[in-house]
C-alpha cells in the first residue's frame, strides 16, 4: 500500500506540532521518522493511523483519501510505544482480539490457528497462556507486533518500537524486525529519536524538526550528504568550528577547505571525530591535547585549539598520545554550512 | 526483619493499638461476648424469629435493589464525569459527595419530605399509583442516596487512569465502541466496580438514620434489621438486641472479607509470575 | 491546502454525539432528582412557616444546647482521632512488623459496621449490663447516656477517617525522606514535623474535614448511647429527630439546615483541598493524552 501525505497540518491548542508536511511512502517500504522530541514525528504517525485527525491537508492510502477514515476502518496495524497490551487478557487473547472483533467473521478454529501461527512468527510459542505482566519487555514488544499483524493490516505503524527496552534486547529486535519486514513485505513506518536505530533499520529515513521535514533519503544519502547543520549534528557527534568563506575556500582556525560555489561570508565547519587526525607537524589547526579516552575500538582524543575551540577526534589504538602533547589537528573532510 | 532505621515505632504503634483496642475491638468483643452468652438455642430462636427474618428480607432486598441501581447509575455518572466535559461538570462532581457529607438524619427527613404523598415527587408518583414513602421502595431510595458515592468514587479514578492507548489499540484492530467497552474497558473496571458494589451493599445493610424516617417501620414489612435492634433495646431486651446486632456484625465481616477476596482475585493478572 | 479543521479529535469510545448527549442528560436528571432535590427541599421546608419560626427554632435553648453539644463532641473527638490517625499511619507505613496488614483491616472495620451495631456494642461495655458498667456505676462515673458516651461512639464511627487518607499517601512517599533526615541527625519529632508533616498536611486536613463532618452528623450510634435527653444529651441530629416526631417539621428542617450548611462547606473545603492534591493518592494526575506529548 502506497501512502501519500499532502500538506498535512496539525495544531494542539496553540502548539503547531506538524506544519505542512508532504511525504510519499512506496508500497513495501520501511521508513523511519526520525527527530528530536517535539518534532512532530509521533503526531504524523498517529495521523497516518487515524488516531489523530489532520487539521489540514490529506492522507492517501493508495488512491483512496483516508484523511477522515476512522482508525477502526483504516486497516492499519499500530504498535504502541508502551505496547498497550490488554492487561486482563492472556497473550493469546490479546493476539486474537482483533480477529474476534473484526467485521469479517472467522471460525474459532481459524482464529486459534492464526494465533499459533503469529506466536510462531514472533517466536513466542508456548507463551500464549501468560498474562502481559508475566513476560519480559522484549516479549511484550513482540506480542504487540503479533497483535498488530493479526488483522492483516495494509500498513504497519510502530511508535518508538524499541524505546522501552534494554540496549542488547533492542539490538536483537531490530535485526528481527528487519527480517519480519522482508518476509511480509508490508509497508512499515516507525518513529524513533535514535538515529542509529533509524539508519540501521530503515530503507529511507525522514528527518523532522519543529513539524517540518528537514531532509529525507537512504541512510547513505543522509549520512554522506547532510544538507543542514541540524542534520549533521543530529546524526552523530560533530566538531564545530567558526569559519569564514572567501573565494570558494573556507578558513577555520588555521585550516582551509575547498567549498567551491559557496557565497562569501560567515559559516560553520562541521567535522566528525573520524574526519580529523593528529600530526606533530603542520599544516593544520594548532592545538594541545587535554585528555585521551581509551575505548575498545580506538582512542578518543580531546584537544583544545589555540583559538580556544574544543575538538574531539579518534585515532588508532596504537598511537601513543597523552595529555599535554602539542601538535596539529588535520582535516580529512568536513562540511561547511553558511550561518543564518 | 530489618532493623528499624526510623524512630517512634514503640510510641506510634502503642498509641495505635491502644486506641484501636479501646475504641474498636473492645466494644465489638463485648457485643460478641454478650451474644455468645445466650447459648445456641436461644440465640438461634431470636435471630430466626419471623420478625427478624422479615427484617433481613427487606434489608437485603432493598440493599440489593439500591446496589444494582447504583451499579448502573454510578458507572454512568463516573463515565460522564471523566469522559465528557459540559458546563457545570465540576459542580456535579462535587455534588457526588453530598450523601457522604450530609448527616443521615438530615437526608432522611429531606427524602421523606420529597416522597410523601404530598411531597414534590410523591404527589406525582401517587397520581401514577406508585407509593414510595413508608414502603420498601422508600427504603431503597434512601439506600441509593447514602451509598451512591461509593461506586462513583471507586470507579472514577480507574477510569481516569485507563491508558488511552488500550482503547486506541482496540480501535486500530477494528473493534466497535460497544465491543471495546465490553471486552476492554469493562474488564479493567471490574475490580473497582466490585469493590464499589460491596462497599455500597455493606453500607446499605447497616444504614439507619436515612431510612427510619422514610421507611414506615411496620414490623414484618418495612422494618429494617438495624431498626429492629434499636426497638429491642428500647424494650430493654438487651440479649435480643445483642443477638440481632451480631447478625449485622457478621454480615459486615463477611462483606469485608468478600471485598478483599474479590479484589485480590480480580487483580490476579497484575501479579507477576 | 484544504480549510483548517483545528481541534478535531478522532472519536473515543462513547463519543458519538447522540449517545453522549443522552447519557449526560440522563445522569444530570437523576443527579438533580436524587442529590440536588433533597438539599433544596431542606431550605424550602425550613422557611415554610416563615422566617420567624426559623429564627425561633434556632435560638430556642434546646437547639442552642444541641449545637453546643455537637460542637463540643467534635472538639474532643476530632483531635483525638487525628492524633490516632497520624500514629497509625506512621507505624504502618514507616515500619515493617508482623500483623501490619491485619491492623490495617481492623482500622477499617468501623466503615462496614452499622452505626447501630456500634452503639449497641458500647452499651455492652459501659452500660449497666456491660463489662465495666457496674464498676463505673459504683464510682459514680457516667459514660452512657451522657457526653462521654456520645464522644466515644463518634470516635468509633470515625476512627478510620484520618488514617485512611494518610496511609496510602505515606506509603507512596516511602521512607527515603525520613531516613535521610534521621541520617542527618534529626530527632523523631523533628523528622515528623519538618519532613513528614509538610508533605502530608493537605491530606491530613482533608481527613480532618471529613472526620469532623461525620462526627457532627452521626445519628445511629449516638442515638443508642445518648439516651435522647432533651436539653442534656441531645446532639443536633438527635434534636432534628425529636422535633420531627413532635410534628414540628419546619423546626426540624430549620435545625437540619444548619447541618446541611456544614455539609456544603465540607464539600467546598474538600474540593479546595483536592486542588492541593489531597485525596488523590489513589488517583495520580490524569494521564495526559499521548497525542499531547509529541515526540
Amino acid at each position: 500500500m502506497k501512502i501519500r501525505l499532502e500538506n498535512v497540518v496539525k495544531t494542539f491548542e496553540t502548539f503547531r506540532a506538524v506544519r505542512d508536511v508532504s511525504l510519499t511512502i512506496e508500497s513495501g517500504e520501511l521508513v523511519a521518522l526520525l527527530g528530536p522530541s517535539g518534532s512532530g514525528k509521533t503526531t504524523i504517525l498517529r495521523m497516518v493511523a487515524g488516531l489523530e485527525y489532520a487539521d489540514g491537508g490529506h492522507i492517501y492510502f493508495g488512491d483512496q483519501d483516508a484523511t477522515d477514515i476512522p482508525v477502526r476502518d483504516r486497516g492499519v496495524g499500530f504498535v504502541f510505544q508502551h505496547y498497550a497490551l490488554f492487561p486482563h487478557m492472556t497473550v493469546a487473547e490479546n493476539i486474537a482480539f482483533g480477529m474476534k472483533v473484526s467485521k469479517v467473521k472467522r471460525e474459532k478454529v481459524a482464529i486459534e490457528a492464526r494465533v499459533v501461527e503469529l506466536l510462531r512468527l514472533v517466536r513466542l510459542e508456548g507463551l500464549g497462556d501468560r498474562f502481559p505482566a508475566q513476560i519480559s519487555g522484549g516479549q511484550r514488544q513482540r506480542v504487540a507486533l503479533a497483535r498488530a499483524l493479526s488483522v492483516d493490516p495494509k500498513v504497519l505503524l510502530l511508535d518508538e518500537p524499541f524505546g522501552a527496552l534494554d540496549a542488547n534486547v533492542r539490538h536483537d529486535l531490530r535485526r528481527w524486525l528487519r527480517e519480519i519486514h522482508r518476509e511480509l513485505g508490508i509497508t512499515t513506518i516507525f518513529v524513533t529519536h535514535d538515529q542509529e536505530e533509524a539508519l540501521d533499520l530503515a530503507d529511507r529515513v525522514v528527518i523532522l524538526k519543529d513539524g517540518h521535514i528537514i531532509q529525507q533519503g537512504t541512510a547513505e544519502e543522509v549520512c554522506r550528504n547532510p544538507q543542514s547543520a541540524f542534520v549533521m549534528k543530529f546524526l552523530g557527534d560533530a566538531n564545530v568550528l567558526a569559519a569564514e568563506v572567501r573565494d570558494g575556500k573556507a578558513y577555520a582556525s588555521g585550516a582551509a577547505i575547498d567549498v567551491s560555489g559557496m557565497a562569501d561570508g560567515k559559516a560553520e565547519l562541521y567535522a566528525r571525530p573520524a574526519d580529523l587526525d593528529w600530526s606533530a607537524q603542520g599544516p593544520g589547526i594548532p592545538a594541545s591535547i587535554t585528555r585521551v579516552l581509551d575505548r575498545p575500538d580506538g582512542r578518543r582524543v580531546l584537544a583544545t585549539a589555540e583559538t580556544g575551540e574544543q575538538l574531539e577526534f579518534d585515532v588508532e589504538p596504537e598511537r601513543a598520545l597523552k595529555a599535554g602533547d602539542g601538535g596539529f589537528v588535520t582535516l580529512r573532510r568536513a562540511k561547511v554550512f553558511a550561518l543564518g | 526483619m530489618r532493623r528499624n532505621v526510623l524512630p517512634g515505632l514503640r510510641l506510634s504503634l502503642g498509641v495505635t493499638l491502644f486506641y484501636v483496642g479501646l475504641i474498636v475491638v473492645l466494644p465489638l468483643a463485648a457485643l460478641v461476648f454478650k451474644a455468645a452468652s445466650l447459648g445456641p438455642e436461644d440465640y438461634w430462636r431470636i435471630i430466626s424469629s419471623s420478625r427478624a427474618l422479615a427484617s433481613y428480607r427487606v434489608t437485603v432486598l432493598s440493599a440489593l435493589g439500591a446496589t444494582v441501581f447504583n451499579l448502573f447509575f454510578g458507572l454512568a455518572l463516573a463515565w460522564v464525569l471523566t469522559r465528557y466535559r459540559f458546563p457545570g461538570w465540576r459542580i456535579v462532581d462535587a455534588m457526588v459527595d453530598l450523601p457522604f457529607a450530609l448527616p443521615t438524619a438530615v437526608a432522611g427527613i429531606a427524602l421523606t419530605a420529597l416522597f410523601t404523598t404530598n411531597g414534590w415527587f410523591g404527589s406525582i408518583l401517587a397520581d401514577l399509583g406508585i407509593k414510595v414513602a413508608y414502603t420498601p421502595l422508600g427504603i431503597m431510595i434512601a439506600m441509593c442516596f447514602t451509598s451512591l458515592p461509593f461506586i462513583v468514587r471507586t470507579v472514577q479514578p480507574v477510569l481516569e487512569d485507563l491508558d488511552p492507548a488500550l482503547e486506541e489499540a482496540a480501535q486500530s484492530l477494528g473493534g466497535s465502541d460497544w465491543e471495546i467497552f465490553r471486552k476492554v474497558i469493562l474488564p479493567l473496571l471490574t475490580p473497582a466496580l466490585l469493590a464499589g458494589v460491596s462497599l455500597s451493599f455493606a453500607r446499605s445493610l447497616g444504614e439507619f438514620g436515612a431510612i427510619i424516617f422514610i421507611a414506615g417501620n411496620q414490623p414484618m414489612s418495612t422494618e429494617i434489621t438495624a431498626l429492629l435492634v434499636f426497638i429491642r433495646l428500647e424494650e430493654y431486651d438487651y440479649q435480643a438486641a445483642a443477638a440481632i446486632a451480631s447478625v449485622l456484625l457478621i454480615a459486615a465481616f463477611v462483606m469485608l472479607a468478600l471485598t478483599n477476596w474479590m479484589q485480590s482475585r480480580a487483580l490476579r493478572y497484575t501479579v507477576k509470575g | 491546502m484544504s480549510a483548517t479543521r483545528t481541534g478535531r479529535k478522532p472519536p473515543r469510545v462513547g463519543d458519538q454525539p447522540l449517545f453522549r448527549r443522552m447519557l449526560i442528560g440522563i445522569v444530570l436528571v437523576i443527579v438533580a432528582l436524587l442529590i440536588v432535590a433533597p438539599l433544596v427541599v431542606i431550605g424550602v421546608q425550613a422557611f415554610s412557616k416563615g422566617w420567624a419560626v426559623y429564627r425561633d427554632t434556632i435560638i430556642h435553648p434546646d437547639t442552642l444546647h444541641a449545637i453546643r453539644l455537637t460542637v463540643f463532641a467534635a472538639i474532643v473527638a476530632v483531635p483525638v482521632n487525628t492524633a490516632f490517625g497520624v500514629a497509625a499511619a506512621w507505624s504502618i507505613t514507616k515500619f515493617d512488623f508482623w500483623g501490619r496488614r491485619f491492623l490495617l483491616v481492623v482500622i477499617e472495620i468501623p466503615f462496614s459496621v452499622s452505626p447501630i451495631v456500634a452503639g449497641v456494642a458500647y452499651l455492652f461495655v459501659y452500660g449497666l449490663q456491660g463489662v465495666f458498667g457496674p464498676t463505673l456505676d459504683e464510682y459514680g462515673i457516667k459514660i452512657l447516656f451522657a457526653i462521654p458516651g456520645i464522644i466515644l461512639a463518634s470516635m468509633f464511627v470515625t476512627a478510620p477517617f484520618v488514617a485512611r487518607e494518610l496511609i496510602p499517601l505515606m506509603q507512596a512517599q516511602g521512607r527515603d525522606l525520613e531516613e535521610a533526615a534521621t541520617s542527618l541527625g534529626a530527632s523523631g519529632w523533628r523528622t515528623f514535623f519538618s519532613v513528614t508533616l509538610p508533605n502530608i498536611k493537605w491530606a491530613l486536613l482533608y481527613g480532618v474535614v471529613l472526620c469532623n463532618a461525620r462526627v457532627m452528623g452521626e445519628f445511629g450510634a449516638v442515638s443508642v448511647v445518648s439516651g435522647n435527653i432533651r436539653g442534656q444529651t441531645n446532639t443536633l441530629p438527635l434534636h432534628i429527630e425529636l422535633l420531627y416526631h413532635d410534628y414540628q417539621a419546619a423546626g426540624a428542617f430549620a435545625a437540619a439546615s444548619i447541618l446541611a450548611l456544614i455539609a456544603v462547606f465540607t464539600i467546598i473545603a474538600k474540593v479546595a483541598l483536592e486542588r492541593q492534591g489531597a485525596g488523590r493518592v489513589r488517583r495520580p494526575a490524569l494521564v495526559a493524552n499521548p497525542a499531547e506529548k509529541t515526540s
